[in-house]
C-alpha cells in the first residue's frame, strides 16, 4: 500500500510506441516487396534513411535539450516512410540528407513529436525534389538490378509526358512490377498492411477512403481510367500511411473526411493539370496546413448543447 | 444511446455470485459528520454519551446538509477529525460498542406509505439521513422536491453499475427486488410521477424477469419499464443514463430535472424504502470488496466500520496488491491507508496490483484523437489538457471544460499516458476559485 495514484486506475495497453511499431509492421510486406523488385539498392536506401533519422533524432534532442525517446519507434518509422518515397537509384548521401531534413528541420525544429505541422517524410521528399531534381526523378526498371539498372519512368510520367514507353498493365501495377519510388509500387502489399492497420484500429477508414475515392471519381469524370489513377504513383501509400499521420491530420472523423477529400482533389488536379506527374505528396503537405482550420470547424457536438448555441 | 464511452473488461465475475453477507457489528465505528455533499452536520452528542443504534447523533447545519445516525449501540469515545475515503477530512463521532445499550426503536413500525403525503415522504427521507449512495452523496430529500417552475415527468432507477469490478448494486437488485421496487413507488408518489424506468447494463440481463414479476403487484398506478442498455462505460452517469433511456439530453450545465427526469441509485432507493416503509434510518450499506483480496464479497456493513476490519474479514490482500481503491477503478479514489471509515457513498473496496501500464512517463500528445472519440460529453480533452498544462484557464473555460463529468475515459485511452482527466480536474478547480 504505498503508491498513491489518480483515477482511472486501469489504462488501456495501447502506447505511442505500440502504434509506431504497428505502422512499421504494416509496412513490412511492402518493404520486402521493394527489396524483391529493386534489389540490394532498396535495402541500402532503407537502412541509410533509418540510420540517418535515428542519428538526427539523437543530435536534435541534444541540441534542443529534449528527452530522448528513441524507443518510441517514431524515428524508425519516419526513416522507413522516407525511403519509401525515394527512387531506388537515389545516391545514398541524398537519402541520408533526407533523414536529417525530416527529423531535424520538419519535426524537431517545430517542437518534436506531436508538434510538427508537416508530415516529416513527405516534406523531406519535397525538399529533395527541388534540390536534386535529376536524382529524384531517375527511376529504374523493377527486377533489372540483376542486369545493372535500366532506367525507366513511372506510369504517371509516361502518361503525362506522353513518353514512348510501354505502359505496365494494371495487374503489373497492382503487384508492383512498375517503375516508381521504393515503397509505392506494390498496391497489393501496401493494402495488406493497410488492412492490418484498420483491423488494429490504428487508423480509421475516413482519410484513405475519402482520398482514394475522390481521385477515382475525378478520374472517371475527366475521362481517365480510375483504376489506373488509384494504382499509379503513391496514392495507396500516401492515403493509408502518410495522410493518416495523427500529428498532421484532423482530430475528428468529419475533419478526416474533409481532409481526405481535399487531398484527393489536389492530387488529381496536380496529376491532370499540374507541372509534376504526381501530386500525392504535395497535396498532403498542402492540406497539412489546413488541419488547425479543419479542426476548428469540425469540433464534436457537445452533449446537451445544440450546434447553433455553441457557435453563439 | 450516447456517443463516445468505452468498452472495458468488467471483472464482475469475481464477486457477482457472492450473496450479500452481513458484516458482524464492529467494536468501534467512526461516523463522519461530513459524508454528504453540503454543510457538515452539527454533532448532538458529547464524549462519554451513551448512544443507541439508529439514534440521531448529528443534525443538518443548513438546507443542503444531512442527519447522521449512530450505526451501533455504545459510548461516544471521542469526537475528532479523521480522513475520509472520499478525500475529505471531517469531524467524526467515534462510538465504542458497549453491551446493554438498547437499539433505538423509535419509529420502527411498518408504515402505510400510501397514506403519506409527498411532504411527509420527503421529511421521512430527510430524517433518515439519506444521501446519494452511488458515490455523489447528495442529500436525497432535495431531489424529491421539484423546484418551482420545473416538472418531474419520470423517475429513473440507475442500476447500471458501469464501473468494472463493482457488484453491490447488482446484488441488491437481485436479492432485495421487492424493497427496491417498493422504494421506487415511494419516490414516484413523492414526486407525483407515473412513469419509472429501471436502467441496467446488458451484463445484468438475468434481473429483467425477476424485476418484471413485481410489476404486477404495484400499490400505486405507475408505469414501470426495465431498459437493458449496452455495456458501455459511463452508462451509469446520470446524464448518459437519461440519454440512453429517454433519448433526451440534459442541457449543458443543467440538471436532470430541467428535462423532467430524476435519477436514483439502487441503494438510495432501497434506503428510501427502509426509511419510509420501515422507519429505519440509513446506518448501513452494501459494498463490494474485490480485486486482489483473498475472498471477494458483497458485504452489508455498518456506516463507520474501519476499512481495515473489512479487508481483514475478507482474508486480507493477496500478494501483489499495491493500490487500495475506494469505489471503482475508473473514478475511485486511491487511499493511502485502510485506517478510514466506511461512509454512505462507499460503493466498493478494491485492491489492484502495481500499474501494468506505467503512467510515470508522460509523453507528448500525438493528436491521435482517441480521447475526442471516447469523450461522452463531446469535449476535446487533448486540446483542453494542453491549455491546462500551460495554466491557460480561460481557454479551458471557452472549450466548455465545465461540462466534463470526470469519467476518466480520456486518461484511460491515451496512448501517450497523458493524465488528461487530472489536468481537466485541475483546470476546473482553478476556474471555480476565480468565480
Amino acid at each position: 500500500m504505498n503508491e498513491i495514484r489518480w483515477a482511472p486506475h486501469i489504462r488501456c495497453r495501447e502506447s505511442t510506441a505500440g502504434i509506431m511499431y504497428g505502422v512499421i509492421i504494416a509496412l513490412l510486406p511492402a518493404m520486402m516487396g521493394s527489396i524483391y523488385y529493386f534489389g540490394p539498392q532498396a535495402l541500402k536506401v532503407i537502412s541509410v534513411c533509418i540510420a540517418s533519422c535515428l542519428l538526427s533524432e539523437v543530435v536534435s534532442k541534444a541540441v534542443f535539450r529534449r528527452k530522448l525517446r528513441i524507443y518510441d519507434g517514431s524515428a524508425v518509422l519516419t526513416g522507413l516512410l522516407l525511403a519509401f518515397v525515394l527512387p531506388p537509384a537515389i545516391p545514398l548521401w541524398i537519402a541520408a540528407l533526407g533523414g536529417f531534413i525530416a527529423i531535424f528541420l520538419v519535426k524537431e525544429l517545430f517542437g518534436g513529436i506531436g508538434f510538427n505541422i508537416f508530415n516529416p517524410a513527405l516534406t523531406a521528399r519535397a525538399v529533395l525534389v527541388t534540390s536534386f531534381p535529376v536524382q529524384m526523378t531517375r527511376f529504374t526498371v523493377p527486377l533489372s538490378y540483376k542486369i545493372d539498372g535500366i532506367t525507366s519512368a513511372t506510369p504517371l510520367a509516361i502518361l503525362k509526358d506522353k513518353l514512348n514507353m510501354e505502359m505496365p498493365s494494371l495487374m503489373e501495377m497492382f503487384l508492383g512490377n512498375r517503375g516508381g519510388c521504393i515503397g509505392e509500387t506494390s498496391a497489393l502489399l501496401l493494402l495488406l498492411g493497410a488492412i492490418f492497420l484498420l483491423s488494429k484500429r490504428i487508423i480509421t477508414w475516413h482519410i484513405p477512403f475519402a482520398f482514394i475515392l475522390t481521385v477515382a471519381l475525378l478520374s472517371a469524370v475527366f475521362g481517365q481510367n480510375p483504376l489506373f489513377h488509384v494504382l499509379a504513383g503513391g496514392l495507396i501509400l500516401g492515403a493509408f500511411f502518410m495522410a493518416t499521420d495523427y500529428v498532421t491530420s484532423p482530430l475528428t472523423n468529419k475533419g478526416k473526411i474533409i481532409f481526405g477529400t481535399c487531398c484527393g482533389i489536389l492530387t488529381f488536379l496536380i496529376r491532370y493539370k499540374g507541372g509534376f506527374p504526381e501530386g500525392v505528396a504535395y497535396s498532403i503537405i498542402f492540406m497539412n496546413m489546413f488541419v488547425p482550420l479543419i479542426d476548428r470547424y469540425t469540433m464534436p457536438r457537445k452533449f446537451g448543447l445544440s450546434r447553433k448555441k455553441r457557435a453563439g | 444511446m450516447f456517443k463516445g464511452g468505452l468498452k472495458i473488461e468488467a471483472f464482475k465475475e469475481m464477486s457477482e455470485d457472492e450473496e450479500i453477507e452481513t458484516f458482524p457489528s464492529p467494536g468501534k465505528v467512526a461516523i463522519a459528520l461530513s459524508q454528504h455533499t453540503g454543510l457538515p452536520s452539527k454533532p448532538l452528542v458529547q464524549k462519554g454519551d451513551k448512544v443507541s443504534a439508529g439514534q440521531v447523533i448529528g443534525e443538518p447545519a443548513g438546507f443542503i446538509s444531512s442527519y447522521v445516525h449512530s450505526s451501533i449501540s455504545g459510548k461516544v469515545g471521542a469526537i475528532e477529525n479523521r480522513n475520509l475515503p472520499n478525500g475529505k477530512n471531517s469531524l467524526c463521532v467515534i462510538i465504542e460498542k458497549e453491551e446493554g445499550v438498547e437499539a433505538s426503536s423509535e419509529n420502527r413500525a411498518r408504515k402505510d406509505w400510501q397514506a403519506m403525503s409527498p411532504g411527509e415522504i420527503v421529511e421521512a427521507v430527510r430524517k433518515a439521513g439519506i444521501a446519494g449512495m452511488g458515490g455523489a452523496a447528495f442529500p436525497t430529500f432535495v431531489k424529491l422536491m421539484v423546484p418551482e417552475g420545473k416538472k418531474a415527468g419520470c423517475v429513473l432507477l440507475n442500476g447500471c453499475e458501469c464501473e468494472p469490478f463493482l457488484t453491490a448494486d447488482y446484488r441488491v437488485l437481485k436479492e432485495k427486488t421487492f424493497e427496491v421496487i417498493e422504494g421506487l413507488q415511494v419516490i414516484c408518489k413523492a414526486l407525483s410521477v407515473s412513469k419509472a424506468y429501471i436502467g441496467i447494463e446488458s451484463n445484468k440481463k438475468d434481473l429483467v424477469k425477476p424485476i418484471q414479476k413485481h410489476f404486477k403487484n404495484l400499490k400505486i398506478p405507475v408505469d414501470m419499464e426495465v431498459r437493458v442498455l449496452p455495456e458501455k462505460y459511463p452508462q451509469g452517469s446520470e446524464k448518459h443514463l437519461i440519454k440512453s433511456v429517454t433519448g433526451k439530453e440534459v442541457p449543458s450545465l443543467g440538471l436532470p430535472i430541467d428535462i423532467g427526469c430524476v435519477v436514483f441509485n439502487v441503494q438510495t432507493v432501497s434506503s428510501i424504502q427502509q426509511a419510509v416503509c420501515e422507519g429505519v434510518p440509513l446506518t448501513e450499506r452494501v459494498l463490494t470488496v474485490t480485486g486482489l483480496v483473498k475472498t471477494p464479497k458483497n458485504l452489508k456493513v455498518k456506516i463507520g466500520t474501519p476499512i481495515s476490519d473489512i479487508l481483514g474479514y475478507c482474508g486480507g490482500s493477496l500478494t501483489g496488491a499495491s493500490k487500495l481503491i475506494i469505489g471503482g477503478p475508473m473514478m475511485g479514489i486511491n487511499i493511502p491507508s485502510a485506517d478510514m471509515p466506511v461512509i454512505k457513498s462507499t460503493t466498493g473496496i478494491l485492491l489492484l496490483p502495481v500499474d501494468t501500464v506505467s503512467t510515470k512517463e508522460i509523453q507528448p500528445c500525438i493528436r491521435c484523437g482517441r480521447c475526442v472519440n471516447v469523450c461522452p460529453m463531446g469535449l476535446v480533452p487533448s486540446e483542453i489538457s494542453r491549455y491546462a498544462e500551460r495554466q491557460r484557464w480561460e481557454e479551458c473555460k471557452s472549450l466548455d471544460i465545465a461540462d466534463c463529468i470526470e469519467c476518466g475515459c480520456c486518461s484511460y485511452i491515451c496512448p501517450a499516458r497523458r493524465p488528461m482527466v487530472d489536468l481537466l480536474k485541475w483546470a476546473k478547480a482553478e476556474l471555480r476559485k476565480t468565480e
